[in-house]
């Protein structure tokens, strides 16, 4: 969030004092004064039809999945709909196969997400911060996966995991029959194979993130630390991390979601097949899968909704009454 | 470089060696980063019949670009590219028009709606696609459009993808300009205002022009991450023959990209225009992403 992180990027420097603060108020007043109905219908319009073309296609899709998730429907006229009070959720919590592994992937996506992509691309940001050459060099490598699609990057690494023709297979001599390692198929592995590829692709994001959060850092702070005597690590542990809270708000909230967002790198991978089942897959396979199931997709939907808003509404709640106190 | 090594020099003698060892470092863990890639590249350049009978990690006898221009026109890649061009280009001039509206009016306009407004923008634009999909797919195959779309529906319509991606996107776009607006001096739209300048020109011709730094790193996230995008057109464009480059690939790796040299080139070429982006424009993408470091 631009005022999370001061100073992060040329127009941050823009930043007003805080002392220009109280000016707004009366200026605001006047500004209502001095609009005239066609003001006020531009001012409408400008604000109301984007409101409607996100509210139709975001909001109230997110509602209806939520009346859906109480009913049966084959999708064919308005008329078959059912309602059958909890019973997609009944079936869906005690009954179905895929979705408690689903939910436990999704977990250990976003536990292994934090627990080395996120300590990686802080170390290597600490690094880059350094002002040493080729600083931005090495960034630009870091980062690029960054830019690449989830799609690209699953095409990229099945040829590093292809049983036959793979490079790590090619490597340990694991590519002829008999030996085989299926990186891909195998449940036991696929997960950890996915995962691999979506934490070098989210070091490099959290790598920029942290750079920027430490940019923010007082050069003071860092010299009053070093004057004291503190080592590389004294000061990063005692004065540079606690500075970087904000930045640790961010990367927590951007893991949690990127986490519940899994889904085009493991769909390119196997299609989420045994061992790489996700909430995000279980939805999608109930509408272009054969099993057309609209109330029962819609369920998974509505559990995917709740623990997204339950991170969301605190972390944008928090951030907007911090920015109105600014 | 050299004036913090001759201050840091004075507390601490050894600092060179240090330097050496985590320059080796850096340089060792950015090559291994982009050994996927290149080993990608490695397979790409070499034709089949070669790997196949010595083996991927063997030395090369030939190397050339022909499994690149067999992937490229075999598959008709340029078709492909064609559909994103009509899909990235409508959607991201209009989500900026659209949520720098929005941010205009959130910025400079204090009416009792805008902090509410801000967080259903915002919020949106944080959850997963998967949980509007469902009902999202059923609202566009209801949408007739006889005459407007190829399908005659929202449903299979680069249309249909242009709207959601406008609707879903416009509100990261929305958050950072209204907080970029927030920080513009206040006093120039007073001074229009007083001498009588409409809403409209207080927007598009004092406000927006301001903007430029953002609208730039905001155009360069966006056209990547519309360009990127896989999920969207998965579910809502039925035909292949419609589908933009990135989804499309899912498609063409089982019926034209059928050994993974070919595989490998098909790949790096859908990756080609969003590295050329990047390396013309990695400032815009860098600050764009950390200008609103909100985004999932």
């Amino acid at each position: 969030m631009t005022t999370d992180i001061p100073a992060k990027s040329p127009e941050a420097a823009a930043v007003p004092p805080p002392g220009a603060a109280p000016v707004k108020q009366p200026a605001k007043q006047g500004h209502q004064r001095l609009l005239t109905r066609r003001d006020r219908l531009t001012l409408g319009l400008m604000a109301g039809l984007p409101t409607i073309l996100h509210v139709t296609l975001v909001w109230v899709t997110a509602l209806a999945s939520i009346l859906l998730a109480f009913t049966t429907w084959d999708g064919i006229g308005f008329d078959t709909i059912k309602w059958v009070g909890f019973d997609n959720f009944k079936e869906l919590f005690t009954n179905n196969p895929q979705f408690w592994p689903a939910v436990e992937h999704n977990v250990v996506w976003f536990v292994v997400l934090i627990l080395i992509p996120t300590p990686l691309g802080l170390f290597l940001a600490v690094q880059l911060d350094k002002k040493i050459r080729f600083s931005r060099v090495y960034q630009t490598a870091f980062f690029l996966p960054v830019v690449l699609s989830m799609a690209v990057i699953g095409f990229v690494w099945q040829l590093v995991y292809n049983p036959d023709t793979g490079l790590i297979n090619s490597v340990i001599g694991a590519n002829e029959p008999g030996k085989y390692i299926d990186w891909i198929g195998d449940p036991d592995l696929n997960l950890w194979a996915v995962l691999i590829a979506a934490s070098w692709r989210h070091t490099g994001y959290l790598m920029i993130l942290y750079l920027a959060g430490l940019k923010g850092v007082d050069p003071a702070l860092r010299e009053a630390s070093a004057l004291d005597g503190a080592n590389e690590w004294q000061t990063f542990k005692n004065v540079i991390f606690p500075t970087l809270r904000p930045t640790n708000t961010i990367v927590l909230v951007v893991t949690i979601i990127e986490a519940l967002r899994a889904f085009d790198l493991v769909f390119v991978f196997n299609k989420g097949a045994e061992g790489t089942e996700l909430l995000s897959i279980l939805i999608t396979n109930n509408i272009i899968g054969e099993s057309s199931r609209i109330g029962y997709g819609s369920a998974i939907a509505v559990v995917l909704l709740v623990i997204s808003l339950a991170v969301i509404i605190p972390y944008l709640v928090a951030t907007f009454r911090k920015e109105r106190r600014a | 470089m050299s004036t913090s090594t001759a201050t840091l020099g004075k507390q601490r003698t050894p600092i060179r060696p240090a330097r050496i060892l985590l320059h080796l470092f850096l340089a060792g863990a950015a090559l291994s980063w982009l050994a996927p890639l290149l080993w990608a590249m490695y397979s790409a350049l070499r034709p089949y019949s070669e790997t196949s009978e010595k083996g991927y990690v063997s030395w090369p006898d030939t190397l050339n670009f022909d499994n690149f221009t067999n992937a490229f026109t075999q598959s008709e890649m340029s078709h492909y590219f064609a559909n994103t061009l009509v899909i990235a280009v409508p959607a991201v001039l209009l989500t900026l028009f659209l949520s720098s509206m929005v941010a205009f009016y959130v910025a400079r306009f204090d009416f009792r709606l805008n902090l509410a407004l801000l967080l259903i923008f915002t919020a949106g634009n944080l959850l997963p696609q998967q949980v509007i999909i469902t009902p999202l797919y059923r609202l566009y195959l209801l949408i007739d459009l006889p005459g407007i779309t190829m399908s005659g529906k929202l449903y299979d319509s680069a249309l249909g993808l242009v709207l959601i991606h406008v609707a879903f996107q416009s509100g990261f776009c929305a958050f950072v300009l209204s907080n970029y607006m927030k920080m513009l001096p206040h006093e120039l739209t007073e001074a229009a205002l007083v001498d009588g300048a409409s809403v409209w020109r207080l927007y598009w011709q004092i406000t927006l022009p301001l903007c430029k730094p953002a609208m730039a790193a905001l155009a360069t996230l966006l056209s990547i991450w519309i360009y990127n995008d896989f999920f969207w057109a998965l579910v809502l464009i039925s035909t292949g023959e419609n589908m933009p480059i990135t989804s499309a690939l899912n498609n063409l790796s089982g019926q034209y990209f059928t050994d993974p040299n070919l595989i490998a080139a098909g790949a790096l070429i859908t990756a080609v225009p969003v590295l050329i982006v990047y390396f013309l424009l990695q400032r815009q993408f860098v600050s764009g992403l950390t200008l609103g470091a909100n985004k999932g």
